[in-house]
């Protein structure tokens, strides 16, 4: 609500702060971290495959996709029968909406936030967000849950894949200028940011930008290699099911842009027929 | 069929309507680029009726299934991610046809005498069009339609003594709710489109009776050919603009189509990623911007601050109002501007800055009605003005871009310092108007029409 000036954008700032802190409610992540690119293609069918049944056994059981219908799934190449015999745990049929059993008031009860349904979360958050956010948890002791999340400060969800991806932990290391801590960002494997301290903060040695990283502290079922993977169709899957017609408009858009080509030839010889007595 | 005709000429005006609309409505033949997008307007507008009640038979305006529904359209009603890209990019490209429609005005001094009238119902399209974005925004109910709403409704709290009471009325509650989608759907897809169809009939039927502006600025009807009393420079709108606005319309869908089809999101300034949220009154979000065609506006609004008031707006009134009392020989007048000064003074002192803000953006927008009467250029044509008006258009473009990309940016000190310099070159540009305007070196305007 700051109609005006930064007097009252930060007032709002302190009011969501102080939100947070009230409940579990997570803040929006620091500008600092860099997010990297989700290699998705939604043309890629086994990817897709492999990314709903990964959505369906890890995220469907507390998140919904209410605007989803089962049914959609015969466009990324399943079958009916296969739907009903490996994705169906919330449903009967596959005409249903993905939805779940925890009604909201159990959620609110229970996590003490409402998990957001997902149909379109790729499109509020973006792939590339997802894609790091999901490859960003570490073990935090004073979070609630137990994890918490280099894009996602005090986020409010556990690491639903740890028993894949492991138990990581985070690591800070101090630099006394910003070029070399970027430098050693620029290698890590997953997300990194540097919080900058002031000149009275950092003391003495004057190591001021604090290089924040992630490590495997125990391994999980998979590499980082798989694990990357995993989380790279379960993304795909997500941006897909945020748009399932996405495609299909981009294949409709070249016939249409091709029709008006042939209408522009067309109306540009009209045109220029009817104006040529014109001086 | 010409039977048919005559029977039906016998009871209602049909040729003598199309004679004098389309084929003998007599247009300067000299049109240029700019000239397009008057009937691409009239185009898109059409587009957003037709789509807009396929959109209407699947949407449902209820708090409870609002945003459900938008995503129902766009995944199980056939095509209706096509209805429904098109509604959204149609909505910023009816701005966008507009505001070039209105720079086009500007460049040819279109709202000179005798255009004014229609000059005016050009602006009160202007406003029913940004009224009628503003109630559909808040439709697909997601966090920036909610928001975005609850910001704008809350501008009205501002107005001293009725505020409070004027915004509850509005929203129908005390915080935008159910009862505000529902009567922000009647007023979007019933009230204000009635509205906008009677302004869009006025328009047109003034600028048949006045006739077109054209590139040059001087009216065709002053060359007549002495046998046939028609003017030596137009020529009938029908086939000759027909068939060229066709063409355009085809260039301007082709356009649209890509963003439709490749960009519908257009990188978040057509669809905003916030808005795939749905609406949560208890989580604001960290920052609300409206989309991209209000962003001016609302830089000036939030560039208003209590130092503006003070050292920006108290000496303008002061030294606009000396400004005036110097050129006026009028006592009344002088009277009048003083004591206005003083009433405008002592408000600044005692109502709260966000007041001022919301009557500059107020005045912003209100201020192209003055247009025709601020402009006291011997030429209407920028063809044949001076440079002082080529760089105050300019710089009023710059300014123009500069606040509208502000408003879509989080507030930061420097941020607000570019706004307020924005926000005073907007305003200069008009208030200064009557004095540059009549200052500039112009050069004389031809007697007929110029080639292309």
């Amino acid at each position: 609500m700051q109609t005006r000036a930064a007097q009252g954008d930060r007032k709002m700032r302190v009011l969501v702060l102080l939100l947070a802190l009230a409940a579990p409610l997570p803040l929006a992540a620091e500008e600092s971290v860099r997010l990297d690119a989700a290699p998705i293609d939604p043309r890629d069918v086994a990817s897709l495959q492999a990314g709903a049944r990964t959505f369906v056994n890890y995220c469907l059981n507390c998140h919904s996709a209410g605007m989803m219908r089962y049914h959609k799934l015969l466009e990324i190449g399943l079958t009916e029968q296969q739907i009903k015999d490996n994705l169906l745990f919330t449903a009967d049929k596959v005409g249903e909406l993905m939805n779940i059993a925890m009604t909201r008031k159990d959620a609110k009860d229970w996590l003490g936030t409402v998990p957001p349904d997902l149909s379109v979360i790729a499109r509020a958050r973006g792939a590339d967000w997802l894609y790091t956010y999901l490859r960003s948890f570490y073990r935090d002791r004073e979070s609630a849950t137990g994890w918490n999340n280099m894009v996602y400060e005090r986020v409010a969800m556990p690491h639903v894949l740890w028993m894949l991806s492991g138990q990581q932990v985070q690591v800070e290391r101090k630099f006394k200028n910003m070029e070399q801590a970027e430098a050693i960002g620029r290698q890590q494997k997953n997300a990194w940011k540097i919080d900058v301290l002031t000149p009275e903060q950092a003391g003495k040695d004057g190591e001021r930008f604090i290089l924040k990283t992630i490590r495997t502290d125990t391994s999980g079922s998979l590499s980082q290699l798989e694990y990357d993977l995993v989380v790279r169709d379960l993304v795909n899957f997500m941006t897909w099911m945020s748009e399932p017609n996405q495609l299909e408009r981009k294949q409709s858009g070249y016939v249409v842009l091709l029709a008006l080509l042939v209408l522009l030839v067309l109306a540009y010889v009209l045109y220029k027929e009817f104006w040529k007595d014109v001086h | 069929m010409s039977g048919l005709l005559t029977w039906i000429d016998q009871r209602f005006p049909l040729v003598e309507t199309w004679r004098s609309h389309l084929s003998e409505y007599y247009a300067p033949k000299n049109f240029n680029f700019w000239y397009y997008f008057g009937s691409l307007a009239l185009f898109v507008l059409v587009l957003q009726f037709v789509t807009g009640i396929f959109l209407t038979m699947n949407y449902k305006p209820d708090a409870a299934q609002a945003f459900a529904s938008v995503e129902y359209i766009m995944r199980e009603v056939p095509w209706g991610w096509w209805i429904r890209y098109m509604h959204s990019t149609g909505a910023s490209f009816f701005f966008i046809c507009v505001y070039l429609h209105m720079f086009r005005g500007l460049l040819y001094g279109s709202y000179r005498r005798p255009r004014e009238l229609l000059w005016i119902v050009g602006v009160l399209i202007f406003l029913c069009l940004m009224a009628e974005a503003f109630f559909g925004y808040l439709l697909p109910w997601g966090q920036m339609s909610y928001w975005g709403a609850q910001v704008i409704v809350n501008l009205f709290d501002a107005i001293p003594f009725v505020g409070p009471k004027l915004a509850i009325w509005i929203r129908g509650d005390y915080v935008v709710s159910d009862a505000t989608l529902n009567r922000f759907f009647a007023f979007h897809v019933i009230a204000v489109p009635l509205v906008l169809l009677a302004l869009v009939g006025a328009h047109l039927l003034a600028l048949h009776e006045v006739g077109s502006n054209n590139p040059d600025g001087v009216e065709i009807k002053n060359a007549k050919d002495p046998k046939t009393g028609l003017p030596l420079d137009g020529i009938p709108f029908h086939p000759y603009y027909t068939v060229k606005d066709s063409f355009g319309v085809v260039v301007f869908l082709i356009i649209f189509s890509i963003v439709v089809f490749f960009a519908p999101e257009m990188g978040g300034y057509f669809l905003e990623a916030n808005n795939f949220i749905a609406a949560d009154p208890l989580k604001t979000p960290l920052h609300i911007a409206p989309v991209w065609y209000f962003t001016p506006y609302y830089s000036i609004l939030r560039a208003t601050t209590e130092q503006f008031v003070l050292w920006v707006l108290t000496p303008g009134v002061v030294g606009f109002a000396a400004l005036i009392v110097w050129s006026v020989k009028n006592s009344n007048v002088r009277i009048a501007v003083g004591v206005a000064a003083v009433v405008l003074l002592a408000g600044f002192f005692t109502l709260d800055a966000k007041v001022w803000g919301v009557v500059l953006m107020g005045v912003s927008v209100m201020i192209f009605f003055f247009l025709p009467w601020l402009d006291r250029s011997p030429v209407k044509s920028i063809r044949y003005k001076g440079p002082l008006t080529k760089a105050a258009i300019a710089l009023f473009v710059v300014a123009f871009f500069i606040l509208g990309y502000l408003g879509t940016q989080a507030v930061t000190s420097g941020r607000t310092f570019a706004a307020q310099i924005g926000t005073a070159v907007y305003f200069l540009f008009f208030f200064l108007m009557p004095w540059w305007s009549r200052m500039d070196k112009c050069k004389p305007e031809p007697h007929r029409v110029t080639g292309k």
